[in-house]
């Protein structure tokens, strides 16, 4: 690189977490700088360039511009963007939110780096993915079963379980009973809870996974503009450690609202016009360069999973992050404050949910046979438990119809022993399609228009 | 060849790159942007400042580097070699891409739209002396086993023919015939030919389409048909089905040739189209699907303002083949990913934004858009149509928003997804009270002569029905349905056996997935006939509840799964069995 180690001293302008830098020659879009203070405190930050014209550069600056005066401040261009280095090693250790290591075990010795920012996946040479992943949980396996390769979020809301579910979900997830193959998780927390982050690794720890956990850390007090690089680098790690060490790795990434907060936040300080909510127009475009990278390719074992969560704001599904999540992502799994009113663990709303993969891995060649007709027939017999409950809110349940009076009777019983169940419960699949049938029973067979004749003279 | 020239880049944000003083670039010319010859577009000039849009990830540029002209406006290559393929939103196969660059997609990867190695089976149709226009076939190729492409001479040129090849085998650059132009200069006809995106391609005449595409979908073709070369919008929220109604009329349409767009949608659909659409046969030829499917495949990760592209690049496809005397059908999913691209790219520019930040030309492109659908007369006198099904994304599923209103204004079949029928898993989920098609009538005669004279009244009562249960589901909801009368209770009944019978469709049954205009006739006859003899038992003072004693709903019901496709004349038994039922009521109870 032709301007390595040439240093320019001062800043022309400094405005929030961005700062602009005249006089420069030879800097690149997109392209990382050190900068340095040169008063006692030595401060050391790091910033990516964001726009540029002609020899004048706007810096954005990750942990943001305390400390940098206009006079102060050494700024040497590194030419490249943001990398980080990758090895097998990193399996078991714990990084900041823009990949440095603070678990006190030192550098990482590199047997590659990578850009963060990644590249798209050629579709040609993605695979489709078809196995299922099994977590254990009913209402996940028999409604809106994870499949290896997908991106699952989970909808939630501030105070409800999601991160116990989650944690339940890496504790229990299994590739089949006989599968050797290994798991790897990687965790990376955006403006999370100190708490939260905490509980996680107890999570890892208590269940003996911890090292075959990689974590990435950008707690709520640590910069807002790190937050933006987070799951990237997440998923960079997550990319070599499946594509090329044939892992299955399982991304968790937590709260995807508030990375898309740290962005409408740096996007009305670079004056952009918004769209909606004050969100930039190029939310869906950032979003899907996170969530694309799942999936499983051609020329690998290995494969990403990620289960992003987010708390949609007001409960609010409609809101531009859950909606445009939505839109991206391959089904959601929707929580339920109402459910969590009544104890109910996990508290997921099954109408709202749904695995768009979850019908080609399913059925007689993966779970059983019945799995994708009691699966329908569940959510058609629960929506109509709502109809009938909304019905009973008008004019009291003693004057339904007895075949309304059984469906509320099959909704509480869906809620109590489908949906429900203990936090260290692992149910399999066949287990979760029975309960499903014994519930099917409570209603007439006549009920039963989503399943094949032949399914319920079998099962029924 | 044109005269390069450069520019020097002054500036770069995201996507967008500017070049400083008067330079010498045309608008919507295609640039190269950098060492890394990056594609781009022009699309602003002043004296002070030249604006380039890019089609690939930008970091890394600097200022000072060169932008090269290409001479010519953004353009696809038309030529074999377009069908059974995938490419980009710029028309670069992904299937070369990846022999390069491998699992990722790269920067400033330069390669050949279409084979231009690979040498086709050509039949000439030309003769030394003969005078050719615009529009002429003038060689065949078998491109696939489903398609015989017709190469054409380009548009607007015209001349005789001096010099002609014998059939052979060529590949796309070779010349096979020269002719002369009237003003004297030669011009050498090849297999292939270029054309801007951004222009539609020329036709003699556009009328009015009396054909409906079939689609195998009953609530499509019955409820709400779309012509051939007409439009239509598939508005819904997440998880309503819009993909998977697309993949469905792809699948199962009586097009000649499917374009499917995924423009800014997911990768693992790309994949799932290529993995399915290759092991699936076409019911009436029984070739692989992918034999008439092109896809163009711009994911929601891939470079934004490529996708801005991909819809035009999808269209003038499109255009070609209809150009060739082909019905065509385009899935663009989904247009609102498109519409988000412009208002990206427009706040990039800083331009004044109209509602919810969309610029304010998003109407007008989203009318030129649609426009270039139509049945037409091509300009070698054969008849062709590009049919339009778009996908619309709203935000928050909420239909008021401004890219599914101006579609609306455009489009004149909107088949609205429900949110409340996708929860219950009743799909497709195109609900029939929101729906519309503006193409019924002019289509009427199309289905009396080819159907049957009863399609269309049967399918004015079928809607009629619904209608009448969604004012009766109002009451229901306040009292319940007891204190109907019984009437009205076999008219909730009946509709039940509509929307569970009929207007459901299961896309993973092998019988159910694609359903014949015939069998949808029958089916609505036998639902009809139920409901007149069930009306005549309740006019005979028969109470609800008896009749819903007998199984007979239930079992008109499955006749989607029980009757299979090739066993039309066990409908006959589904008539005596409704007479049996009517008997049976009578003698025990009457």
């Amino acid at each position: 690189m032709k301007n390595m180690g040439i240093e320019y001293i001062g800043l022309s302008q400094i405005k929030g977490a961005l700062v602009a830098i005249d006089g420069v020659k030879g800097a690149a879009y997109d392209e990382i700088v050190e900068l340095k203070t040169d008063d006692e405190t030595g401060t050391k930050k790091l910033g990516k360039i964001i726009e540029i014209y002609e020899d004048k550069a706007v810096i954005q600056i990750f942990e943001g511009s305390e400390n940098l005066s206009l006079v102060n401040t050494h700024t040497r261009f590194t030419g490249h963007p943001l990398e980080f280095p990758l090895s097998i090693d990193i399996l078991g250790r714990t990084f900041d939110g823009i990949g440095r290591p603070i678990d006190g075990l030192g550098p990482i010795e590199a047997e590659c780096k990578r850009d963060v920012n990644g590249k798209p996946l050629n579709p040609v040479e993605r695979e489709y993915p078809r196995n299922y992943i099994r977590t254990g949980i009913s209402a996940i396996d028999g409604l809106t079963t994870l499949i290896r390769g997908q991106k699952l979020p989970i909808f939630s809301g501030n105070g409800l379980p999601h991160d116990r579910l989650a944690a339940q979900i890496v504790k229990q997830a299994s590739l089949g009973d006989d599968s050797d193959e290994d798991l790897v998780v990687i965790f990376a927390a955006m403006g999370v809870k100190y708490d939260v982050a905490e509980f996680f690794k107890r999570t890892f720890e208590e269940s003996g996974v911890l090292n075959h956990v990689v974590m990435f850390l950008n707690l709520a007090n640590d910069p807002v503009v790190e937050r933006l690089v987070t799951p990237k680098v997440a998923l960079t790690a997550a990319e070599y450690l499946a594509f090329e060490k044939d892992k299955h790795v399982l991304v968790i990434l937590t709260d995807m609202t508030s990375f898309a907060e740290a962005m409408r936040e740096v996007s009305s300080s670079k004056g952009e016009i918004p769209s909606r909510k004050g969100y930039p127009g190029y939310l869906y475009s950032e979003l899907a360069t996170i969530y694309e990278r799942a999936g499983i390719v051609t020329n690998s074992k290995g494969s990403v999973t990620q289960i992003p969560i987010l708390t949609m704001p007001n409960d609010d599904i409609t809101h531009p992050i859950p909606d445009l999540t939505g839109y991206i992502t391959e089904g959601q799994i929707v929580l339920d404050r109402a459910l969590h009113g009544q104890s109910i663990y996990p508290p997921i709303n099954v109408l709202p949910s749904l695995s768009r993969l979850m019908k080609d891995g399913i059925g007689e060649d993966y779970t059983r046979d019945d799995h994708q007709a009691v699966a329908n027939q569940l959510f058609s017999s629960y929506a109509k438990v709502g109809e009938a409950r909304a019905l009973a809110s008008v004019i009291g349940e003693d004057e339904l119809s007895p075949s309304d009076k059984k469906y509320l009777e099959f909704g509480k019983a869906f809620e109590n022993r489908f949906v429900s169940q203990e936090e260290n419960e692992n149910r399999d699949v066949i287990t979760t399609l029975n309960i499903g049938w014994e519930l099917l029973h409570m209603l007439p067979k006549e009920e039963l228009d989503r399943i094949d004749t032949k399914l319920i003279e079998k099962y029924y | 060849m044109n005269e390069t020239y450069t520019g020097a880049i002054y500036g770069i944000n995201g996507p967008v790159v500017y070049i400083k003083g008067k330079t010498k670039f045309k608008m919507g010319e295609m640039v190269f942007v950098g060492e890394e010859r990056l594609v781009g577009e022009i699309i602003s000039l002043t004296s002070e400042i030249t604006t380039v849009q890019v089609y690939e990830e930008t970091s890394g540029l600097k200022p000072g580097d060169l932008v090269y002209s290409s001479g010519s406006a953004i353009f696809v290559t038309l030529a074999p070699g377009i069908i059974d393929n995938i490419f980009d939103g710029i028309e670069r196969p992904l299937k070369s891409i990846a022999e390069q660059s491998g699992i990722y997609i790269s920067r400033g990867i330069s390669v050949d739209s279409l084979d231009t190695e690979k040498k086709w089976n050509t039949h000439i149709l030309l003769e030394e002396g003969q005078e050719v226009l615009g529009g002429t076939i003038i060689a065949e190729v078998q491109e696939t086993k489903a398609v015989l492409h017709k190469s054409m001479v380009p548009p607007y040129i015209s001349g005789k023919v001096i010099s002609v090849k014998p059939d052979g085998d060529y590949t796309i650059n070779d010349t096979i015939a020269v002719i002369k132009q009237e003003n004297g200069g030669e011009y050498n006809l090849t297999l292939s030919q270029k054309w801007p995106i951004r222009v539609p391609r020329p036709f003699n005449k556009k009328h009015p389409s009396s054909v409906p595409l079939v689609t195998g979908q009953r609530i499509l073709d019955t409820l709400f048909p779309i012509a051939k070369g007409g439009t239509a919008a598939i508005p819904g929220g997440f998880g309503t089905g819009k993909t998977m109604s697309q993949h469905q009329i792809a699948k199962w349409s009586d097009a000649d040739i499917i374009i499917y767009i995924g423009c800014g949608e997911r990768g693992n659909e790309m994949t799932e189209v290529l993995e399915d659409f290759s092991k699936l046969k076409d019911p009436k030829s029984g070739n692989p699907l992918m034999y008439r499917t092109t896809l163009i495949a711009n994911t929601s990760n891939m470079p934004v303002a490529a996708r801005e592209a991909s819809i035009y690049t999808g269209i003038t496809l499109a255009e070609y083949y209809r150009d060739m005397g082909y019905h065509v059908a385009i899935m663009a999913d989904s247009t609102s990913r498109w519409a988000e691209a412009l208002r990206e790219l427009s706040g990039r520019l800083e331009e004044m934004p109209a509602e919810e930040g969309f610029p304010a030309y998003l109407a007008s492109k989203l009318s030129a858009f649609y426009e270039r659908a139509g049945y037409v007369d091509n300009l070698n006198n054969t008849e062709g149509s590009v049919s339009i099904i778009g996908a619309v994304s709203p935000q928050g599923g909420d239909f008021s928003e401004p890219v599914t209103q101006n579609t609306k204004r455009f489009v004149r079949c909107f088949w609205g997804l429900d949110k409340s029928l996708a929860y219950a898993r009743h799909f497709p989920a195109i609900h029939w009270l929101t729906s519309y098609s503006e193409y019924l009538n002019d289509m009427a005669p199309w289905y009396d002569e080819n159907v049957g004279p009863d399609f269309i009244p049967y399918r004015n009562q079928i809607l009629a029905i619904l209608n009448q249960e969604s004012s009766l589901i109002e009451i229901v909801k306040l009292i319940g349905s007891d204190v109907l009368p019984d009437d009205q209770k076999l008219t909730l009944e009946i509709a039940r056996v509509i929307r569970l019978g009929f207007l459901q469709q299961n896309a993973f049954h092998k019988d159910d997935t694609c359903v014949s205009l015939e069998k949808q006739l029958l089916m609505m006859k036998t639902i009809l006939y139920l409901n007149e003899r069930a009306k005549a038992l309740i006019a005979l003072n028969m109470p609800m509840s008896v009749l819903k004693e007998s199984t007979i709903f239930d079992k008109i019901i499955a006749i989607k799964y029980d009757v299979p496709n090739d066993h039309l004349e066990l409908f006959d038994n589904y008539i005596t069995d409704i007479d049996n039922f009517y008997n049976e009521v009578l003698q025990k109870n009457g």
